[in-house]
Protein backbone atom coordinates (compact mmCIF):
# COMPACT_ATOMS: atom_id res chain seq x y z
CA UNK A 1 0.00 0.00 0.00
CA UNK A 2 1.64 3.48 -0.92
CA UNK A 3 1.84 6.18 1.48
CA UNK A 4 -1.01 9.07 2.34
CA UNK A 5 -0.30 12.11 1.17
CA UNK A 6 -0.20 13.05 4.66
CA UNK A 7 2.48 11.87 6.37
CA UNK A 8 0.95 12.14 9.74
CA UNK A 9 -1.91 9.81 8.59
CA UNK A 10 0.62 7.43 7.76
CA UNK A 11 2.08 7.90 10.85
CA UNK A 12 -0.63 7.43 13.00
CA UNK A 13 -1.66 4.05 11.21
CA UNK A 14 1.58 2.63 11.81
CA UNK A 15 1.46 3.47 14.91
CA UNK A 16 -2.12 1.71 14.94
CA UNK A 17 -0.19 -1.28 13.05
CA UNK A 18 2.98 -1.51 14.99
CA UNK A 19 0.70 -1.27 18.66
CA UNK A 20 -1.20 -4.52 17.39
CA UNK A 21 2.32 -6.65 16.80
CA UNK A 22 4.19 -5.62 19.74
CA UNK A 23 0.41 -6.22 22.20
CA UNK A 24 0.72 -9.97 20.09
CA UNK A 25 4.12 -10.12 20.81
CA UNK A 26 3.32 -9.85 24.63
CA UNK A 27 0.43 -11.97 24.37
CA UNK A 28 2.59 -14.74 22.29
CA UNK A 29 4.95 -14.59 25.40
CA UNK A 30 2.22 -14.63 27.86
CA UNK A 31 0.83 -18.10 26.34
CA UNK A 32 4.23 -19.55 25.96
CA UNK A 33 4.56 -18.84 29.85
CA UNK A 34 1.09 -20.49 30.64
CA UNK A 35 2.60 -23.44 28.45
CA UNK A 36 5.26 -23.22 30.41
CA UNK A 37 3.51 -23.91 33.75
CA UNK A 38 2.13 -26.59 32.59
CA UNK A 39 5.61 -28.15 31.98
CA UNK A 40 7.93 -30.23 33.94
CA UNK A 41 8.22 -28.12 37.53
CA UNK A 42 6.27 -26.04 39.20
CA UNK A 43 7.64 -21.89 39.13
CA UNK A 44 5.43 -19.45 40.78
CA UNK A 45 7.15 -17.06 39.22
CA UNK A 46 5.96 -18.01 35.99
CA UNK A 47 2.61 -17.59 37.07
CA UNK A 48 3.25 -14.22 38.34
CA UNK A 49 4.85 -13.18 34.87
CA UNK A 50 1.48 -13.83 33.49
CA UNK A 51 -0.36 -11.86 35.75
CA UNK A 52 1.72 -9.11 34.97
CA UNK A 53 1.51 -9.37 31.21
CA UNK A 54 -2.09 -9.69 31.45
CA UNK A 55 -2.54 -6.01 33.33
CA UNK A 56 -0.29 -4.51 30.36
CA UNK A 57 -1.66 -6.26 27.87
CA UNK A 58 -5.28 -4.78 29.12
CA UNK A 59 -3.56 -0.77 29.05
CA UNK A 60 -2.34 -2.02 25.41
CA UNK A 61 -5.57 -2.86 24.56
CA UNK A 62 -7.10 0.50 25.87
CA UNK A 63 -4.72 3.17 24.16
CA UNK A 64 -4.58 1.27 20.37
CA UNK A 65 -8.31 1.42 20.81
CA UNK A 66 -8.52 5.06 21.88
CA UNK A 67 -5.93 5.42 18.61
CA UNK A 68 -8.61 4.21 16.72
CA UNK A 69 -10.73 5.99 17.65
CA UNK A 70 -8.97 9.31 17.38
CA UNK A 71 -7.86 8.61 13.73
CA UNK A 72 -11.89 7.69 12.93
CA UNK A 73 -12.67 11.55 14.72
CA UNK A 74 -9.77 12.98 12.95
CA UNK A 75 -9.23 11.58 9.87
CA UNK A 76 -13.02 10.06 8.68
CA UNK A 77 -10.65 7.23 6.98
CA UNK A 78 -12.42 5.39 4.12
CA UNK A 79 -12.01 2.20 2.44
CA UNK A 80 -8.52 0.07 3.16
CA UNK A 81 -8.33 2.71 6.02
CA UNK A 82 -11.56 2.46 7.52
CA UNK A 83 -11.40 -1.67 7.47
CA UNK A 84 -8.13 -1.77 9.08
CA UNK A 85 -8.91 0.49 11.84
CA UNK A 86 -12.38 -1.74 12.43
CA UNK A 87 -10.54 -4.72 12.19
CA UNK A 88 -7.77 -3.52 14.70
CA UNK A 89 -9.87 -2.96 17.28
CA UNK A 90 -11.79 -5.75 16.82
CA UNK A 91 -7.97 -7.96 16.75
CA UNK A 92 -6.91 -6.53 19.98
CA UNK A 93 -10.14 -7.84 21.53
CA UNK A 94 -9.28 -11.56 20.68
CA UNK A 95 -5.79 -10.91 21.68
CA UNK A 96 -7.11 -9.23 24.99
CA UNK A 97 -9.13 -12.20 25.23
CA UNK A 98 -5.88 -14.78 24.30
CA UNK A 99 -4.12 -12.93 26.83
CA UNK A 100 -6.92 -14.21 29.62
CA UNK A 101 -7.54 -17.56 28.48
CA UNK A 102 -3.21 -17.74 28.82
CA UNK A 103 -3.93 -16.43 32.62
CA UNK A 104 -6.58 -19.18 33.18
CA UNK A 105 -4.25 -21.50 31.93
CA UNK A 106 -1.10 -20.72 34.42
CA UNK A 107 -3.69 -20.42 37.12
CA UNK A 108 -5.48 -24.19 36.30
CA UNK A 109 -2.06 -25.52 36.08
CA UNK A 110 -0.77 -24.18 39.52
CA UNK A 111 -4.04 -26.43 40.87
CA UNK A 112 -3.76 -29.40 39.08
CA UNK A 113 0.20 -29.70 40.46
CA UNK A 114 -1.51 -30.83 43.41
CA UNK A 115 -2.79 -33.82 42.56
CA UNK A 116 -0.78 -36.98 42.29
CA UNK A 117 -3.68 -38.97 40.58
CA UNK A 118 -3.29 -37.28 37.01
CA UNK A 119 -0.18 -39.00 35.40
CA UNK A 120 1.64 -36.56 33.11
CA UNK A 121 0.76 -38.20 29.80
CA UNK A 122 -2.49 -36.14 30.34
CA UNK A 123 -1.04 -33.00 30.48
CA UNK A 124 1.24 -33.92 27.67
CA UNK A 125 -1.55 -34.24 25.11
CA UNK A 126 -2.90 -30.97 26.28
CA UNK A 127 0.70 -29.02 26.19
CA UNK A 128 0.58 -30.32 22.49
CA UNK A 129 -3.06 -29.15 21.72
CA UNK A 130 -1.46 -25.96 23.00
CA UNK A 131 1.58 -26.29 20.64
CA UNK A 132 -1.08 -25.95 17.93
CA UNK A 133 -2.99 -22.85 19.72
CA UNK A 134 0.72 -21.18 19.87
CA UNK A 135 1.46 -21.84 16.01
CA UNK A 136 -2.03 -20.53 14.93
CA UNK A 137 -1.60 -17.33 17.51
CA UNK A 138 2.09 -17.08 15.74
CA UNK A 139 0.71 -17.61 12.11
CA UNK A 140 -2.32 -14.85 12.72
CA UNK A 141 -0.44 -12.16 14.04
CA UNK A 142 2.55 -12.70 10.97
CA UNK A 143 -0.78 -12.90 8.36
CA UNK A 144 -1.61 -9.26 9.68
CA UNK A 145 1.99 -7.78 9.70
CA UNK A 146 2.01 -8.80 6.03
CA UNK A 147 -1.67 -8.65 4.89
CA UNK A 148 -1.37 -12.05 3.78
CA UNK A 149 -4.79 -13.54 3.35
CA UNK A 150 -3.29 -16.85 2.17
CA UNK A 151 -1.85 -17.42 5.35
CA UNK A 152 -4.88 -16.26 7.27
CA UNK A 153 -6.88 -18.45 5.36
CA UNK A 154 -4.35 -21.35 6.87
CA UNK A 155 -4.96 -20.32 10.15
CA UNK A 156 -9.10 -20.61 9.82
CA UNK A 157 -8.03 -24.31 8.58
CA UNK A 158 -5.74 -25.33 11.45
CA UNK A 159 -8.58 -24.60 14.21
CA UNK A 160 -10.00 -27.48 12.88
CA UNK A 161 -6.95 -29.52 14.24
CA UNK A 162 -7.26 -27.97 17.62
CA UNK A 163 -11.11 -28.76 18.08
CA UNK A 164 -10.12 -32.20 17.01
CA UNK A 165 -7.12 -32.20 19.92
CA UNK A 166 -9.68 -31.10 22.29
CA UNK A 167 -12.25 -33.37 21.36
CA UNK A 168 -9.50 -36.70 21.81
CA UNK A 169 -8.12 -34.75 25.25
CA UNK A 170 -12.59 -35.07 26.46
CA UNK A 171 -12.68 -38.43 25.42
CA UNK A 172 -9.14 -39.24 27.48
CA UNK A 173 -10.18 -37.17 30.41
CA UNK A 174 -13.42 -38.83 30.56
CA UNK A 175 -11.94 -42.04 30.32
CA UNK A 176 -9.82 -41.76 33.14
CA UNK A 177 -12.59 -40.17 35.32
CA UNK A 178 -14.84 -43.37 34.80
CA UNK A 179 -12.05 -45.49 35.61
CA UNK A 180 -11.15 -43.92 38.96
CA UNK A 181 -13.59 -41.27 40.50
CA UNK A 182 -10.77 -39.76 42.88
CA UNK A 183 -9.12 -38.03 39.48
CA UNK A 184 -12.26 -36.00 38.65
CA UNK A 185 -11.74 -33.04 40.59
CA UNK A 186 -7.97 -32.66 38.61
CA UNK A 187 -9.54 -33.98 35.54
CA UNK A 188 -11.80 -31.10 35.78
CA UNK A 189 -9.35 -28.72 36.14
CA UNK A 190 -7.91 -29.92 32.72
CA UNK A 191 -10.57 -29.60 30.95
CA UNK A 192 -11.04 -25.89 32.01
CA UNK A 193 -7.25 -25.67 30.54
CA UNK A 194 -8.39 -27.55 27.59
CA UNK A 195 -10.63 -25.30 26.80
CA UNK A 196 -8.83 -22.16 27.09
CA UNK A 197 -6.11 -23.43 24.83
CA UNK A 198 -9.13 -24.86 22.11
CA UNK A 199 -10.15 -20.83 23.01
CA UNK A 200 -7.29 -19.65 22.41
CA UNK A 201 -7.15 -21.23 19.01
CA UNK A 202 -10.85 -19.57 18.44
CA UNK A 203 -9.59 -16.17 19.29
CA UNK A 204 -6.26 -16.94 16.42
CA UNK A 205 -8.84 -17.75 14.02
CA UNK A 206 -11.01 -14.25 14.84
CA UNK A 207 -7.76 -12.50 13.88
CA UNK A 208 -7.02 -14.36 10.75
CA UNK A 209 -10.54 -14.02 9.27
CA UNK A 210 -10.06 -10.14 10.90
CA UNK A 211 -6.75 -9.62 8.56
CA UNK A 212 -9.46 -11.03 5.47
CA UNK A 213 -11.97 -8.35 6.23
CA UNK A 214 -8.90 -5.95 5.67
CA UNK A 215 -7.71 -7.37 2.55
CA UNK A 216 -10.68 -8.22 1.24
CA UNK A 217 -13.70 -6.16 2.40
CA UNK A 218 -15.27 -9.35 2.97
CA UNK A 219 -16.80 -10.72 6.22
CA UNK A 220 -15.92 -14.18 6.41
CA UNK A 221 -16.49 -14.82 10.04
CA UNK A 222 -19.33 -17.16 9.57
CA UNK A 223 -18.26 -19.09 6.42
CA UNK A 224 -16.73 -22.08 5.67
CA UNK A 225 -12.83 -22.54 5.36
CA UNK A 226 -13.53 -23.80 1.80
CA UNK A 227 -15.39 -20.87 1.51
CA UNK A 228 -12.83 -18.53 2.84
CA UNK A 229 -10.13 -20.26 0.65
CA UNK A 230 -11.95 -19.74 -2.70
CA UNK A 231 -12.57 -15.99 -1.44
CA UNK A 232 -8.89 -15.30 -0.45
CA UNK A 233 -8.01 -17.18 -4.09
CA UNK A 234 -10.33 -14.83 -6.24
CA UNK A 235 -8.48 -12.28 -7.71
CA UNK B 1 -6.92 -6.30 -12.32
CA UNK B 2 -10.08 -4.93 -13.10
CA UNK B 3 -10.20 -4.36 -17.06
CA UNK B 4 -11.59 -0.55 -18.08
CA UNK B 5 -15.24 -1.70 -19.63
CA UNK B 6 -15.47 -3.61 -15.99
CA UNK B 7 -15.82 0.30 -14.16
CA UNK B 8 -19.10 -0.19 -14.97
CA UNK B 9 -19.32 -4.05 -14.31
CA UNK B 10 -21.55 -3.41 -11.27
CA UNK B 11 -24.25 -1.70 -12.95
CA UNK B 12 -26.05 -5.00 -14.04
CA UNK B 13 -26.20 -6.90 -10.45
CA UNK B 14 -26.60 -3.69 -8.88
CA UNK B 15 -29.61 -3.12 -11.00
CA UNK B 16 -30.71 -6.62 -10.32
CA UNK B 17 -30.06 -6.26 -6.75
CA UNK B 18 -32.64 -3.64 -6.71
CA UNK B 19 -35.37 -4.27 -9.00
CA UNK B 20 -36.59 -0.68 -8.70
CA UNK B 21 -34.05 1.21 -10.26
CA UNK B 22 -34.61 2.80 -13.27
CA UNK B 23 -32.38 4.60 -15.70
CA UNK B 24 -32.46 8.96 -15.87
CA UNK B 25 -29.98 8.98 -18.14
CA UNK B 26 -27.04 7.52 -19.30
CA UNK B 27 -24.00 8.65 -21.02
CA UNK B 28 -22.48 6.52 -23.68
CA UNK B 29 -19.00 6.63 -25.45
CA UNK B 30 -18.96 10.23 -24.41
CA UNK B 31 -16.15 12.45 -25.73
CA UNK B 32 -15.25 15.59 -25.36
CA UNK B 33 -12.59 18.65 -26.42
CA UNK B 34 -11.74 22.02 -25.20
CA UNK B 35 -10.36 22.92 -29.03
CA UNK B 36 -7.91 19.40 -29.32
CA UNK B 37 -7.72 19.09 -25.71
CA UNK B 38 -9.68 15.77 -24.71
CA UNK B 39 -11.59 16.22 -21.31
CA UNK B 40 -13.95 13.35 -21.52
CA UNK B 41 -12.73 9.99 -22.78
CA UNK B 42 -15.53 7.51 -23.55
CA UNK B 43 -17.71 8.07 -20.34
CA UNK B 44 -20.06 5.15 -19.46
CA UNK B 45 -22.14 6.00 -17.06
CA UNK B 46 -25.71 5.19 -15.96
CA UNK B 47 -27.77 8.18 -13.92
CA UNK B 48 -30.27 6.30 -11.85
CA UNK B 49 -33.02 7.88 -11.55
CA UNK B 50 -34.33 9.45 -7.68
CA UNK B 51 -30.38 8.53 -6.67
CA UNK B 52 -28.30 11.29 -5.65
CA UNK B 53 -24.72 10.14 -7.71
CA UNK B 54 -21.31 12.01 -6.94
CA UNK B 55 -18.78 12.55 -9.16
CA UNK B 56 -15.57 12.73 -7.50
CA UNK B 57 -11.76 12.92 -8.52
CA UNK B 58 -8.83 15.43 -8.40
CA UNK B 59 -9.10 18.70 -10.00
CA UNK B 60 -9.16 18.43 -13.58
CA UNK B 61 -10.38 15.09 -14.13
CA UNK B 62 -13.57 16.43 -15.67
CA UNK B 63 -15.94 15.52 -13.26
CA UNK B 64 -17.13 19.46 -13.49
CA UNK B 65 -17.00 19.07 -17.44
CA UNK B 66 -19.10 16.23 -17.65
CA UNK B 67 -21.33 17.60 -15.12
CA UNK B 68 -21.89 20.61 -17.65
CA UNK B 69 -22.49 18.02 -20.56
CA UNK B 70 -26.22 17.22 -18.86
CA UNK B 71 -27.14 21.02 -19.05
CA UNK B 72 -25.32 21.88 -22.42
CA UNK B 73 -23.68 24.41 -20.76
CA UNK B 74 -20.30 23.91 -23.38
CA UNK B 75 -22.17 25.02 -25.93
CA UNK B 76 -22.09 28.82 -24.80
CA UNK B 77 -18.22 28.81 -25.50
CA UNK B 78 -17.15 27.53 -29.44
CA UNK B 79 -14.31 25.35 -30.20
CA UNK B 80 -15.72 22.86 -28.30
CA UNK B 81 -16.98 19.44 -29.23
CA UNK B 82 -19.05 16.59 -27.70
CA UNK B 83 -18.80 13.11 -29.21
CA UNK B 84 -20.87 10.57 -28.01
CA UNK B 85 -24.19 10.89 -26.48
CA UNK B 86 -26.18 11.20 -23.31
CA UNK B 87 -29.07 9.66 -23.21
CA UNK B 88 -32.30 11.06 -21.13
CA UNK B 89 -34.86 8.87 -20.39
CA UNK B 90 -38.09 8.09 -20.43
CA UNK B 91 -38.40 9.45 -24.04
CA UNK B 92 -34.49 8.27 -24.77
CA UNK B 93 -33.37 11.62 -26.73
CA UNK B 94 -29.71 12.59 -26.84
CA UNK B 95 -29.54 15.81 -25.16
CA UNK B 96 -26.46 16.55 -27.38
CA UNK B 97 -27.74 16.27 -30.54
CA UNK B 98 -27.62 19.40 -32.82
CA UNK B 99 -31.18 19.26 -33.49
CA UNK B 100 -32.43 19.01 -29.53
CA UNK B 101 -32.99 22.93 -28.53
CA UNK B 102 -30.34 23.48 -25.19
CA UNK B 103 -32.73 25.70 -23.76
CA UNK B 104 -35.65 22.71 -23.17
CA UNK B 105 -32.80 20.77 -21.95
CA UNK B 106 -32.10 23.01 -19.19
CA UNK B 107 -35.49 23.24 -18.46
CA UNK B 108 -35.56 19.61 -17.49
CA UNK B 109 -32.23 19.83 -15.92
CA UNK B 110 -31.77 22.43 -13.78
CA UNK B 111 -28.29 23.40 -12.42
CA UNK B 112 -26.94 24.89 -8.95
CA UNK B 113 -23.34 26.39 -8.96
CA UNK B 114 -20.70 26.47 -6.45
CA UNK B 115 -20.78 30.00 -5.93
CA UNK B 116 -24.39 31.09 -5.14
CA UNK B 117 -25.43 33.35 -7.71
CA UNK B 118 -29.02 34.83 -7.00
CA UNK B 119 -30.22 37.28 -9.08
CA UNK B 120 -30.03 41.32 -8.45
CA UNK B 121 -33.63 41.29 -7.89
CA UNK B 122 -36.25 40.14 -5.24
CA UNK B 123 -36.59 36.50 -3.93
CA UNK B 124 -39.99 35.75 -5.61
CA UNK B 125 -38.87 37.17 -8.91
CA UNK B 126 -35.47 34.84 -8.84
CA UNK B 127 -37.49 32.15 -7.57
CA UNK B 128 -40.33 32.24 -10.59
CA UNK B 129 -37.44 33.46 -13.36
CA UNK B 130 -37.09 30.36 -15.52
CA UNK B 131 -40.91 30.06 -15.16
CA UNK B 132 -41.40 33.69 -16.93
CA UNK B 133 -38.45 32.60 -19.30
CA UNK B 134 -40.91 30.27 -20.76
CA UNK B 135 -43.45 32.65 -21.08
CA UNK B 136 -45.56 31.62 -18.10
CA UNK B 137 -47.12 35.59 -16.14
CA UNK B 138 -50.07 34.05 -14.80
CA UNK B 139 -49.76 35.40 -11.24
CA UNK B 140 -51.64 32.45 -9.11
CA UNK B 141 -49.51 30.24 -11.04
CA UNK B 142 -46.08 32.15 -10.74
CA UNK B 143 -46.88 32.65 -6.96
CA UNK B 144 -48.45 28.77 -6.30
CA UNK B 145 -44.84 27.62 -8.43
CA UNK B 146 -43.10 29.81 -6.03
CA UNK B 147 -44.61 28.82 -2.70
CA UNK B 148 -44.11 25.09 -3.79
CA UNK B 149 -40.25 25.90 -5.15
CA UNK B 150 -39.62 27.82 -1.63
CA UNK B 151 -40.79 25.10 0.66
CA UNK B 152 -39.23 22.19 -1.52
CA UNK B 153 -35.88 24.33 -1.27
CA UNK B 154 -36.49 24.51 2.63
CA UNK B 155 -36.34 28.18 2.06
CA UNK B 156 -40.41 28.70 2.76
CA UNK B 157 -40.27 29.93 6.54
CA UNK B 158 -37.33 32.27 6.45
CA UNK B 159 -38.72 33.49 2.85
CA UNK B 160 -42.43 34.29 2.82
CA UNK B 161 -42.51 37.49 4.80
CA UNK B 162 -39.95 38.49 2.75
CA UNK B 163 -40.46 37.63 -0.71
CA UNK B 164 -40.06 41.19 -2.08
CA UNK B 165 -36.91 42.05 -1.09
CA UNK B 166 -33.24 41.72 -2.77
CA UNK B 167 -32.39 38.04 -2.93
CA UNK B 168 -28.81 39.20 -2.19
CA UNK B 169 -30.05 39.99 1.39
CA UNK B 170 -30.35 36.52 2.12
CA UNK B 171 -27.20 34.24 3.94
CA UNK B 172 -25.02 32.47 1.80
CA UNK B 173 -26.63 29.39 2.65
CA UNK B 174 -30.46 30.63 1.92
CA UNK B 175 -28.80 32.05 -1.20
CA UNK B 176 -27.87 28.41 -1.96
CA UNK B 177 -31.39 27.26 -1.03
CA UNK B 178 -32.68 29.97 -3.32
CA UNK B 179 -31.14 29.01 -6.43
CA UNK B 180 -32.07 25.54 -5.60
CA UNK B 181 -35.60 26.75 -5.35
CA UNK B 182 -34.91 28.75 -8.60
CA UNK B 183 -34.18 25.65 -10.77
CA UNK B 184 -36.97 23.42 -8.72
CA UNK B 185 -39.58 26.41 -10.40
CA UNK B 186 -39.78 25.32 -13.62
CA UNK B 187 -39.60 21.17 -12.46
CA UNK B 188 -37.02 19.94 -13.35
CA UNK B 189 -35.89 16.22 -14.19
CA UNK B 190 -32.51 16.12 -13.02
CA UNK B 191 -30.43 18.75 -10.98
CA UNK B 192 -26.42 19.04 -11.57
CA UNK B 193 -25.17 20.48 -8.41
CA UNK B 194 -21.37 22.04 -9.08
CA UNK B 195 -19.33 22.03 -5.80
CA UNK B 196 -22.81 23.46 -3.91
CA UNK B 197 -21.66 23.75 -0.65
CA UNK B 198 -18.06 24.57 -0.78
CA UNK B 199 -18.58 28.28 -0.73
CA UNK B 200 -20.92 27.55 2.58
CA UNK B 201 -20.70 26.86 6.55
CA UNK B 202 -20.65 23.94 8.22
CA UNK B 203 -24.05 24.28 9.18
CA UNK B 204 -25.60 25.11 5.80
CA UNK B 205 -23.93 22.96 4.26
CA UNK B 206 -25.48 20.37 6.33
CA UNK B 207 -28.80 21.67 5.18
CA UNK B 208 -27.73 21.89 1.83
CA UNK B 209 -26.85 18.16 1.99
CA UNK B 210 -30.37 16.95 3.98
CA UNK B 211 -32.04 19.02 1.33
CA UNK B 212 -30.69 16.63 -1.49
CA UNK B 213 -31.85 13.37 0.58
CA UNK B 214 -35.10 15.28 0.42
CA UNK B 215 -35.22 16.19 -3.38
CA UNK B 216 -34.18 12.82 -4.53
CA UNK B 217 -37.83 11.71 -3.70
CA UNK B 218 -38.96 14.51 -6.41
CA UNK B 219 -35.78 14.44 -8.60
CA UNK B 220 -33.23 12.94 -9.86
CA UNK B 221 -29.11 14.11 -8.90
CA UNK B 222 -25.95 14.43 -9.97
CA UNK B 223 -23.41 16.65 -7.82
CA UNK B 224 -19.86 17.50 -8.06
CA UNK B 225 -17.70 17.48 -4.88
CA UNK B 226 -14.29 18.22 -3.62
CA UNK B 227 -15.21 17.06 -0.56
CA UNK B 228 -15.20 12.68 0.06
CA UNK B 229 -16.96 12.90 3.26
CA UNK B 230 -19.66 15.07 1.50
CA UNK B 231 -19.75 12.55 -1.44
CA UNK B 232 -20.24 9.63 0.96
CA UNK B 233 -22.69 11.32 2.84
CA UNK B 234 -25.43 12.19 0.27
CA UNK B 235 -25.16 10.27 -2.51
CA UNK B 236 -26.21 6.69 -3.59
CA UNK B 237 -24.00 6.46 -6.37
CA UNK B 238 -20.62 7.64 -6.51
CA UNK B 239 -18.14 7.91 -9.69
CA UNK B 240 -14.52 8.29 -9.78
CA UNK B 241 -13.11 10.03 -12.39
CA UNK B 242 -9.30 10.69 -13.10
CA UNK B 243 -7.60 12.02 -16.50
CA UNK B 244 -11.40 12.41 -18.41
CA UNK B 245 -12.14 8.83 -17.91
CA UNK B 246 -14.43 7.26 -15.47
CA UNK B 247 -12.25 4.87 -13.40
CA UNK B 248 -15.15 3.24 -11.04
CA UNK B 249 -18.70 3.42 -10.76
CA UNK B 250 -20.22 1.76 -8.03
CA UNK B 251 -22.75 2.25 -5.08
CA UNK B 252 -21.46 4.69 -2.17
CA UNK B 253 -21.19 1.92 0.11
CA UNK B 254 -19.06 0.00 -2.11
CA UNK B 255 -16.68 2.92 -3.37
CA UNK B 256 -16.17 3.74 0.51
CA UNK B 257 -15.71 0.65 1.95
CA UNK B 258 -14.20 -2.03 -0.37
CA UNK B 259 -13.75 -0.51 -4.24
CA UNK B 260 -13.09 -2.52 -7.07
CA UNK B 261 -10.34 -0.70 -8.25
CA UNK B 262 -6.94 -0.02 -6.79
CA UNK B 263 -6.56 4.07 -8.31
CA UNK B 264 -10.43 4.27 -6.97
CA UNK B 265 -9.09 2.94 -3.19
CA UNK B 266 -5.89 5.54 -2.94
CA UNK B 267 -7.86 8.62 -3.84
CA UNK B 268 -9.93 8.12 -1.04
CA UNK B 269 -7.83 7.22 1.21
CA UNK B 270 -6.03 10.24 0.17
CA UNK B 271 -2.59 8.20 -0.80
CA UNK B 272 -3.39 9.55 -4.35
CA UNK B 273 -0.08 11.79 -6.11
Amino acid sequence: MSDHTSKQFDADMETIRSGVLSMGGLVERQVRRAIEALGEDEDARLIDAVGADEREINQMQSVIDQQCAQIIARRQPTAIDLRMIMMVTKIVNDLERIGDEAKKIAYKSAKVRGSERLTRIRFHDAVRMAGGAQRMLREALDAFARLDVNAAAKVVEEDDEIDVAFDAVMRQLISFMMEDPRTISAALEVVFIAKSIERIGDHSKNVAESVVQVVKGKDVRHASADEIRAEVAGE
Amino acid sequence: MVSIDAAVGDRGAAEQSQGQLHLKAEARSLDFYYGTFQALKGVEMPIYQNKVTALIGPSGCGKSTFLRCFNRMHDLYPNMRYEGEIRLMPDDVNILAKSVDPIEVRMRIGMVFQKPNPFPKSIYENVVYGLRVRGVNNKAVLDEKAEQALRAAALWNEAKDRLNDVALALSGGQQQRLCIARALATDPELLLFDEPTSALDPIATASIEDLMSQLKEHVTILVVTHNMQQAARVSDYTAYMYLGELIEFDKTDTIFFKPRRKETEDYITGRFG
